[in-house]
């Protein structure tokens, strides 16, 4: 068991024939997941890796002929909404938006638009999602993290590398490991991945690290506090970001004083979560 | 991206918004041209990008166009919280009656755009918010939808303007909302929104911030951009598409992604040294883009010892060490540098940087420790 994706996903890549769509599907076909198709308007009949992957113009078609059960999207930021308004009109169950730099207003319209519908998007502006040893979906490098028994859901890319990095070094494995994202607005939250997790038998800890901007971490001690009852290790970054900054994301930044590290970080604590004082110091806490 | 008070009135005034007439001026003499012209009362207000510029003495009031010029002298020689005032807003000054605040913002929890409005307007609304909330009037607005008329009379009954402004109110929040939308902004504000003696409404004040995502299809917004007010190595960074923010400790950083930056700041906090920038070279950084970074970090003088911590994922190591090697050459420093790298190729990054005179770590911990210490023994 895992969550969100597995041997049974069937992953359709949107642009898949741009430079970075096309380097990430041969990552993702050498890692093992089953891509079964590829979108570009404009390129449908071609093939790419050797013939292996077919390409089509719109993903209505893709899903009719390949029976996609997934996407992940590496299209412009221009046209990412349009891409995952696209794979959500084709019934998609579950976007993976990898693309960065979406802008908020198309974001909020984007998340209105799928709570109506039950589809779930990962993302945007994230690394995907990696369960160890079956799929990956994304940019996770899949070389870094180990099959096992923790489930890892994180707002950012690079750090959360280093976390799956520092597990495995310590003996340490994932179940799955979720890319929510670091955008103000987004499809998939903490709180939506803890429950999933709470739910899966394979995930026996979890570990979140989150960040500077929102309240998301706040909600997400609230459901640890009434509902979890599987052990959370927590780290968040941006302790030493001042107010006002935006720390790269577009969701990391302190406003009107709301969002601080410290606050959540009390806010996790109260909830009986372990929080790290730095990335290198969470195999330890887990080992507790 | 945040815009100037004349900026953001010039847009709310091409969406039918009242607003006072004036112009904005360089210097003195201007300043005396645009208050002679408005026929002499006028207010003189500095433009900063920054909040507060009434308590700090940014605004003057003038009764006479004389006045207007001496005024606009020495607000334009002012500082206000760090900010250097370059431009003036000569504006016809307003008979107040009743100062209303109205603005539109997103709410990141409800992921939709939120209509705020409060009959205490004119003083900071966040004040007012953590004092007494019930005062300001909130309405969410579906973005699929779109504000619905019947949302803005709402909003107009429930802060108790008087019925006879109804009809221009509801107008002003359809404009403010369409300038919101068409520009892709995070915050359009109007502070405060006044009923004047002569039973007008008109937008006094303006503040406007873009998403800088959505610059690109914003191309008349992002030229408006005032570089005067960001530091050269801010303006350099976004050239290259680099996330640069300066801070006030010693100890440069180069990182990739934004997590891990924050994450570098926070370990060097934690050792007992202080950042001296947040950096973020993004995925898939090349040769030159990190020499461009590094450029930018050595541009501060307060930097005493640099710290680089890589973790290659789509980013190459190697193509980090090449980039660093580059930089050497042509910037020659002498602060010393302490260089972690792990992740995709990075024995092959280690080796490039074997001759390079540079300490090199294990772990964050071990490079943060390293790099506070080489500040201490300085």
């Amino acid at each position: 068991m895992s969550i969100l994706v597995n041997q049974n996903t069937r992953l359709l890549v949107q642009g898949i024939t741009g430079k970075e769509g096309l380097f990430h599907t041969q990552q993702m076909v050498q890692y093992g997941t089953n891509v079964v198709a590829g979108v570009t308007p404009g390129k449908g009949g071609d093939w790419v890796l050797d013939g292996k992957i077919p390409v089509f113009d719109s993903t209505k078609i893709a899903v009719e002929y390949t029976g996609a059960n997934a996407s992940v999207i590496f299209v412009p930021a221009q046209y990412t909404a349009d891409a995952i308004f696209e794979a959500a009109d084709a019934g998609i169950p579950l976007i993976v938006c990898i693309t960065e730099g979406v802008p908020v207003q198309d974001m909020m319209k984007v998340r209105n638009y799928l709570d109506q519908k039950q589809v779930r998007l990962v993302g945007p502006n994230c690394p995907g999602l990696l369960t160890p040893g079956e799929c990956k979906v994304g940019i996770i490098p899949g070389n870094i993290a180990i099959h096992g028994e923790i489930g890892v859901v994180s707002r950012s890319g690079t750090l959360t590398y280093e976390v799956l990095y520092a597990l495995r070094e310590a003996g340490l494995g994932a179940s799955t490991c979720v890319g929510i994202g670091g955008d103000p607005i987004n499809g998939t939250s903490f709180l939506d991945v803890l429950e999933m997790f709470e739910d899966d038998p394979r995930t026996k800890r979890v570990v979140l690290i989150g960040e500077i901007g929102g309240t998301d971490e706040e909600k997400a001690a609230d459901f640890i506090a009434t509902r979890m009852t599987k052990p959370v290790v927590a780290f968040i970054a941006g302790q030493s970001a001042p107010p006002g900054k935006r720390m790269g994301h577009a969701g990391a930044i302190i406003e009107g004083g709301a969002g601080t590290a410290a606050e959540k970080v009390n806010a996790l604590k109260l909830a009986g979560v372990r929080v790290a004082n730095h990335p290198e110091e969470i195999p330890g806490l887990l080992h507790h | 991206m945040k815009l100037h008070e004349y900026q953001s009135k010039a847009i709310f005034a091409n969406y039918g918004i009242p607003i006072p007439r004036g112009r904005v001026a360089e210097n003195a003499a201007e300043a005396r041209a645009i208050a002679e012209e408005l026929g002499g009362r006028v207010v003189v207000k500095s433009q900063v990008l920054v909040g507060g510029r009434g308590k700090a003495g940014g605004i003057r009031l003038a009764k006479t166009a004389e006045e207007a010029e001496t005024v606009a002298a020495q607000l334009l020689g002012m500082t206000i919280k760090g900010l250097a005032v370059r431009r003036v807003l000569v504006d016809e000054a307003a008979n107040i009656e009743t100062e209303i605040y109205l603005g539109i913002t997103n709410d990141r929890a409800a992921r939709k755009p939120v209509i705020m409005a409060s009959a205490a307007g004119g003083v900071d609304i966040e004040e007012i918010a953590r004092q007494s909330p019930e005062k300001i009037f909130k309405v969410h607005v579906d973005p699929l939808l779109g504000l619905r008329e019947y949302q803005a009379r709402d909003i107009a009954a429930c802060i108790d303007i008087p019925r006879e402004y109804w009809k221009s109110f509801i107008a002003i929040t359809r404009g403010l909302w369409w300038a919101y939308c068409e520009t892709d902004a995070t915050l359009a504000e109007i502070n405060p929104l006044v009923i004047t003696a002569n039973h007008q409404l008109i937008a006094l004040d303006g503040k406007m911030v873009i998403d800088d995502n959505a610059l690109f299809r914003r191309p008349a917004i992002a030229s408006l951009r005032d570089v005067d007010e960001d530091t050269e190595a801010e303006v350099e960074a976004r050239k290259h598409g680099l996330a640069y923010i300066q801070l006030e400790g010693q100890i440069g950083c180069m990182v990739n992604g934004a997590g891990l930056a924050m994450a570098t700041m926070d370990m060097i906090k934690l050792q007992g040294g202080e950042p001296a920038n947040f950096l973020d070279i993004g995925g898939g950084a090349g040769a030159d883009k990190v020499a461009a970074a590094f450029r930018i970090i050595l541009s501060d003088p307060k930097v005493r010892a640099v710290l680089i911590n890589i973790f290659g994922g789509i980013t190459r190591c190697d193509e980090v060490a090449r980039g660093i090697l580059m930089a050497m050459t042509d910037v020659k420093s002498t602060i010393p540098m302490v260089v972690r790298l792990a992740g995709t190729n990075a024995e092959e990054g280690r080796n490039l940087l074997r001759n390079a005179q540079m300490i090199t770590a294990e772990t964050l911990f071990e490079a943060a420790q390293k790099a506070v210490a080489l500040v201490e023994g300085a």
